[in-house]
């Protein structure tokens, strides 16, 4: 036997990957190598830990010491200092951004110990490209037990007594799913794994494909047992190499091992999985727009009914499930659907894995009891607004959901709440905005999106976001008029009543939200032609005060488009029609003379 | 892989595999490392005490290394932390830190001889 006195878990996830850390990691075995620690200390890439925005991220067992930003020399001295010599670089500690301590360990970390880690239980701990390390940690033995001691109606009982819903954004209730499949009389029926992942900012899907692509593997392999299907598709879109490259090297260790294939633990059941690589359009997540796609079609939705669950793939009944859902059907086997039932809301249960970005301390990737307060995620779990700023919005359900104030951040977390308060739970982005946000160029960034990703089949979506958009353009260049809020709004009720997919139908929300918590500013853009949060360049003006200017001529030199005239010692101007905006002579001014409107 | 009972042969095998990282050790044995630790040898003795613990597949042991302890003329010094308690063993040779994991951890019995006492 090997025995390694202590784990250094790298985290590989595509975050970390675009930080560096692959050249960290190899600095930190060849300096091992160098000190003759290599047969005591094991280096582990291991899938996304979460905490992207502290990339390159090392952990140190078996003290679980949590070291960020690690360069190549600060991995080299962590070989040299702390894998020698048991000394905790300080350092390269996490501090935590409200009490400025330093942290020792990862267990001691608010972001860590307030998660509750179901779908990425093994995301970050294991080495995704060695199938024993998922075994050592019960991997297969949920498919294990269904196989030989259940039946399929047991299992899509069980599912359905968990509560556990569909985390795409819809969540639809799985065992309900799985039981229409299930009940679908055909001679071939398929399992669709939904990994078509596209709302702007959300990523946990990548995430547990990088980090844990047998959890996958077998939770579908359990529901094609469940619903009677002998072959599987995972749909994953071609900007995640990473996750197709570990999910590809998981199916050959899989059918390897016999977990794929014919005959799987000597029963008569089969079941293989491929691999389809979607061309990145947003509409395929859309699960009809999707089933196309896997049969070479163009994707494009088709009204339902009839649902995939009677006629899918190649018009056969397909159950299709997002990563996040399948990611939790193992410990559902495992541990009992009382249990999975104790966690979370009356009505959501489990988990909830949220995408967190814009302004806030810790982006990254945290898995949260559904139920758990928004205040909870920004403030406890991540930390808060940095640079002392104020909580304005947060955006929840990417470019298909809406926003919540100030006023609703006690707002539970869970399905039915989050779609009181005008929002919903989406797939799980989580884009938080500072007071500096301006929320009519907000609504515009996911218009934009909408509007980009609209797939052109149906008319309400395809010119009714363009024309929102343009108003919406229009209002952040100063051109606002009269009438727009109204246009917007008949616009928006068309489209959500007569587009024919989800993504139509939701493109107006985030608009919608935002006018209706923030209507002043929308009224200012239009009537007082002023970006009241300072963010759209075409309504700003920069003036220089006569009363605070020295006369130095600091702006005038940074000024690139010289737009700035003066004499030293006198009071110095912008001529506003070459000023081009770009703030260098406010950031350069030292007296503060230069002030933005 | 044929059988339910296959898988879980390959778990026994493959469970130190991330043992490790879950935080469950039974017994600790702690190095001094400081400049005086290292001075005395203790770099031989970690290495007698992980080779050891491989050889004898002593899967609840973890191995982790301390500072200066303050009693730099008896270093090296191993400290073992099982459920029954805390001890400092002085002098810690790789032979001796062979006999410390046969006889104290795995025999439940304290060398005397060795241990530090106040």
């Amino acid at each position: 036997m090997n025995f390694y006195r202590s784990h250094v878990l790298v985290c590989a996830g595509a975050g970390c990957v675009s930080s560096g850390c692959l050249n960290t990691m190899e600095a930190l075995v060849d300096e091992n190598a160098k000190l003759g620690l290599d047969r005591e200390i094991k280096v582990i890439e291991t899938g996304c830990i979460g905490t992207c925005d502290l990339g390159p991220v090392i952990v140190v067992y078996p003290e679980g010491v949590f070291y960020r930003n690690v360069t190549t020399d600060d991995a080299r001295e962590i070989a040299r200092e702390h894998l020698l010599k048991g000394r905790t670089i300080q350092r390269l500690l996490y501090r935590n951004p409200l009490t400025s301590q330093l942290v020792q360990t990862y267990g001691e970390m608010e972001f860590f110990n307030r998660q509750l880690r179901i779908a990425l239980r093994n995301t970050g701990v294991i080495n995704p490209e060695v199938i024993e390390e998922y075994i050592a940690r019960d991997g297969y033995e949920a498919l294990a037990r269904v196989l030989t001691t259940m039946s399929p109606e047991e299992v899509v009982a069980t599912v359905t007594a968990s509560g556990l819903r569909g985390r795409g954004g819809a969540g639809f209730p799985t065992g309900k799913k799985w039981g229409f499949t299930f009940r679908a009389m055909s001679d071939q029926k398929y399992v669709v794994c939904n990994a078509d992942e596209g709302d702007p900012g959300a990523f946990m899907d990548r995430s547990i494909l990088e980090g844990d692509p047998h959890a996958i593997i077998e939770a579908m392999t359990i529901a094609g047992f469940a619903v009677g299907a002998n072959q599987g598709y995972v749909y994953v879109r071609a900007e995640y190499p990473l996750a197709v490259k570990r999910l590809q090297l998981a199916l050959d260790q899989a059918r390897n091992y016999g977990f794929l294939g014919k005959n799987i633990f000597s029963t008569n059941f089969s079941f293989d999985i491929l691999i389809r690589v979607g061309a990145g359009a947003f509409v395929c997540g859309e699960e009809t727009a999707l089933l196309a796609s896997i049969e070479g079609k163009r994707g494009e939705p088709r009204p339902r009914p009839p649902y995939p669950a009677v006629k899918g793939l190649w018009g056969k009944p397909t159950l299709i499930n997002n990563v996040e859902t399948f990611a939790n059907i193992c410990p559902i086997i495992l541990y009992g659907a009382d249990w999975y039932g104790r966690i979370g809301t009356e009505t959501s249960k489990g988990t909830k894995v949220f995408a967190v970005a814009g302004n806030i301390n810790n982006t990254g990737l945290v898995e949260v009891p559904m139920g758990m307060t928004l205040r909870q995620v920004v403030y406890d779990v991540c930390g808060g607004i940095p640079n002392g700023k104020e909580f304005k919005a947060a955006q929840t359900g990417g470019p298909s959901g809406g926003c919540l104030t100030k006023a609703e951040l006690d707002v539970a977390m869970d399905y039915e709440t989050l779609i009181a308060a005008g929002s919903m739970m989406g797939s799980g982005g989580l884009i938080v905005m500072d007071e500096d946000a301006c929320m009519v160029d907000m609504a515009r960034f996911f218009l934009d999106f909408t509007q980009d990703e609209s797939c052109g089949k149906c008319t309400p979506c395809r010119i009714g976001t363009k024309r929102m958009l343009e108003i919406l353009d229009r209002m952040t260049k100063g051109e606002g008029r009269e009438g727009d809020m109204e246009a917007l709004y008949g616009l928006a009720e068309n489209i959500r009543e007569t587009s024919l997919c989800g993504l139509g139908q939701s493109a107006p929300n985030p608009v919608l939200s935002m006018i209706k918590h923030f209507r002043s500013e929308y009224e200012a853009h239009i009537r007082e032609k002023r970006c009241p949060a300072g963010v759209c360049q075409a309504l700003m003006s920069y003036n220089i005060l006569a009363n605070k200017c020295r006369g130095c001529g600091l702006c005038a030199r940074v000024c690139p488009t010289a737009a700035i005239f003066g004499k030293p010692k006198e009071v110095y101007r912008i001529e506003r029609k070459k000023c081009v905006k770009c703030n260098a002579c406010l950031e350069k001014c030292p007296f503060g003379a230069v002030v933005r409107a | 892989m044929k059988t339910v009972e296959d898988l879980r042969k390959l778990r026994e095998e493959v469970r130190q595999m991330t043992k490790l990282r879950e935080g469950e050790a039974e017994v600790r044995v702690v190095v001094g490392m400081g400049t005086c630790g290292i001075a005395a040898g203790a770099r031989e003795t970690l290495g007698a005490l992980v080779q050891e613990i491989a050889e004898q597949g002593l899967l609840s042991v973890v191995v982790t290394q301390t500072g200066c302890l303050g009693l730099c003329e008896r270093e090296p010094i191993v400290e073992v932390n099982a459920p029954d308690g805390r001890t400092l063993y002085a002098r810690v040779t790789p032979e001796r830190a062979r006999r410390i994991l046969r006889q104290h951890v795995q025999g439940g019995v304290a060398i005397e001889d060795w241990v530090i006492r106040n």
